[in-house]
């Protein structure tokens, strides 16, 4: 019972009491200026784009489309009003996270239930789908995207926001199932056979035995199912053509046109674009490490 | 037969609508595509009939005189021979695109996974802000890459200028374009890479550290004798794909350089894009493109496992 506990990463304890391994070796002082140093540098370019983008949404245009380099000047939340009323924003925002919603839930099902079933069940064709999933990966959205669009066409699907639904699918389940697999196979078969005894099915087995275990695992599809479907553009500007479907990551390309970008307004746009992926980004992130690694090793 | 069913039904039954999703969306768009890149498809010529509705309501249908038709392996040969588009340079370019993200993606990764292990205080600090990219959906980091490398108001150049230095015009030449396609690419990628490796890191046992410093090895030789040996599983499976999802990152190039400076920061899928949806929408062209692509990794993958069976490896 306690393998799934025991694959979840020390880290999950709270910073203010860090697990110390017995095999803390004593670190000299310039080690740890430096050890630091070099985490604080990483640190700083990894945020500093997001921060400047926050930074510049809350300056007036003027300033934002000028060589000026202050990090405040005269704060301003008119950005923010502008994208929020005067543009379809709100509208796409919506269709993002239908969208996104709809991938997400979707996606997580159809991943644990193939990653539970080719996990454990010895069944003609499983190696053939993993083998499948991996080449899935390589073909370009290039080489499906005229095709897709063509069956899309067909269903009367173009122009709606389920065509990209299952475009997304269709990208994120793959490698979702896979990793998923992998999880599953750190949990004991032991949890099954004992579950079988109590006269449990196989899908009872794994909707109230082993899915609850997966936790870890379920977060991290989920968080990459979630990504996928809200920064998605190929396909987006593929399938949608009228402007009250767009979603966000294709309707935002409209306040930077070739000529004349509205930087000011795309600032404020992806900081309230980048608020819900972050939100997601806080409840996955402490199952990142343990949720990818077991996909990673047993794939 | 019937037990045979019984058996394995369920698990069928699990993996079933999976099955049917790729099979529509992906199996067939991929045998369709293959199809197509035989062909002389475009916008124009797609129809098989003509239709046209009299004033009577009536509709007639007769057969498209320039209906698209079967080419064999012409487009293969005018995109191979340069005729039609720059595959060789597109291929170039790709090649240092993927060789460069991958390299920058596993070295930075790996160097700050190795850094975060250690027991240290403010880790998971470090740790959460460092992942952090990763959150930011990808056209967001693009759109505020591509804000920072603006010529006349981007941060690079102001700070550029702030030195006394001459501004740059990051996407008027090719290396500097592709420069920027890369950082940014770099900077979206590192997250995964690090976590991934995080993990493995995990899973190396700490008896065999223990035992190497006995041996008397060096920091470095625990480093190239347990730690790189124990990653080996997570590495191959994240450089594989990493490399796979290099190779086909549309958003980054059409994002950031959008191939300017007149298409020479263009890569194989954004080129393959831009045949299927710009202009005359030549669909066969694309599609000869992506069958192209899909060839070069497989042919990649096939002898990236060999390698790695060779080794020793069995996977």
């Amino acid at each position: 019972m306690t393998a799934p506990v025991l694959a979840a990463p020390p880290a999950t304890t709270p910073v203010s009491a860090p697990t110390a391994p017995p095999a803390v070796r004593r670190r000299s002082r310039g080690a740890s200026v430096a050890l630091h140093a070099t985490l604080v540098l990483a640190c700083v370019v990894a945020l500093f784009p997001i921060v400047w983008v926050v930074l510049s949404s809350f300056k007036p245009g003027v300033w934002v489309n000028s060589s000026d380099l202050s990090l405040v000047k005269e704060p301003t939340l008119a950005n923010y009003r502008y994208v929020l009323t005067q543009t379809r924003f709100p509208t796409w925002m919506l269709n993002s996270v239908m969208v996104a919603a709809a991938t997400t839930v979707i996606g997580v099902i159809l991943a644990a239930t193939t990653g539970y079933a080719l996990s454990r069940f010895n069944f003609p064709g499983r190696r053939s789908l993993l083998l499948v999933f991996l080449v899935t990966q390589m073909f370009p959205v290039a080489v499906l995207i005229v095709p897709i669009y063509v069956i899309m066409a067909r269903l009367g699907l173009i122009n709606t926001l389920a065509s990209l639904v299952l475009a997304y699918l269709t990208i994120a389940v793959p490698f979702c199932a896979w990793m998923l697999k992998g999880f599953f196979d750190t949990v004991p078969t032991s949890l099954d056979e004992a579950a079988g005894m109590d006269g449990c099915g196989p899908f009872t087995t794994f909707w109230r035995v082993i899915l609850p275990l997966a936790r870890p695992g379920i977060a991290v599809t989920a968080f990459f199912n979630f990504l996928t479907a809200w920064g998605e553009v190929a396909y987006a500007s593929a399938f949608i053509q009228t402007s009250n479907r767009f979603t966000l990551a294709y309707g935002m390309q409209q306040f930077v046109p070739r000529y004349n970008p509205q930087w000011e307004y795309l600032t404020a746009s992806a900081v309230l674009v980048t608020i819900p992926a972050a939100v997601v980004f806080f409840f996955a992130q402490r199952h990142l490490v343990s949720g990818l690694t077991a996909g990673a090793t047993k794939g | 037969m019937r037990r045979f069913f019984s058996k394995h039904w369920y698990a069928w039954a699990m993996v079933a609508p999976v099955v049917v999703v790729l099979a529509v969306l992906i199996l067939y768009p991929l045998g369709r595509g293959i199809y197509l890149s035989f062909t002389n498809t475009t916008e124009a010529n797609q129809l098989s009939e003509i239709c046209t509705k009299s004033i009577t309501g009536t509709q007639s249908c007769e057969p498209n005189p320039d209906a698209a038709h079967f080419v064999g392996l012409d487009n293969y040969l005018h995109v191979l021979g340069g005729q039609v588009g720059e595959f060789w340079p597109w291929l170039a370019i790709t090649l240092i695109w993927t060789v460069a993200c991958v390299v920058f993606h596993y070295g930075l990764g790996l160097g700050l996974a190795v850094l975060l292990h250690r027991p240290m205080r403010l880790r998971n600090v470090y740790r959460v802000l460092l992942i952090l990219p990763w959150a930011v959906p990808s056209f967001v980091s693009a759109f505020a890459w591509r804000f920072m490398f603006n010529e006349q108001f981007g941060l690079f150049n102001g700070v550029l200028k702030g030195l006394g230095l001459s501004p740059v015009a990051w996407f008027d030449n090719q290396w500097t374009a592709l420069l920027t396609a890369v950082v940014t690419n770099v900077w979206l990628g590192v997250p995964f890479m690090m976590v991934s490796l995080l993990g493995g890191l995990q899973t190396i046992p700490s008896e065999l550290y223990e035992a190497a410093t006995i041996d008397g090895a060096t920091p470095w030789q625990r480093f190239t004798n347990v730690t790189l040996p124990g990653l080996r599983p997570v590495s191959m499976t994240v450089v594989l794909l990493g490399t796979i999802w290099t190779f086909n990152m549309f958003s980054v190039i059409y994002l950031v350089t959008g191939g300017q400076p007149a298409g020479q920061t263009e890569i194989l899928v954004t080129g393959a894009y831009r045949a299927a949806f710009e202009g005359i929408r030549n669909y066969a062209l694309s599609a000869t493109y992506g069958v192209l692509i899909l060839s070069i990794l497989l042919v990649f993958s096939v002898f990236y496992r060999r390698l790695l069976r060779r080794q020793g490896e069995v996977w």
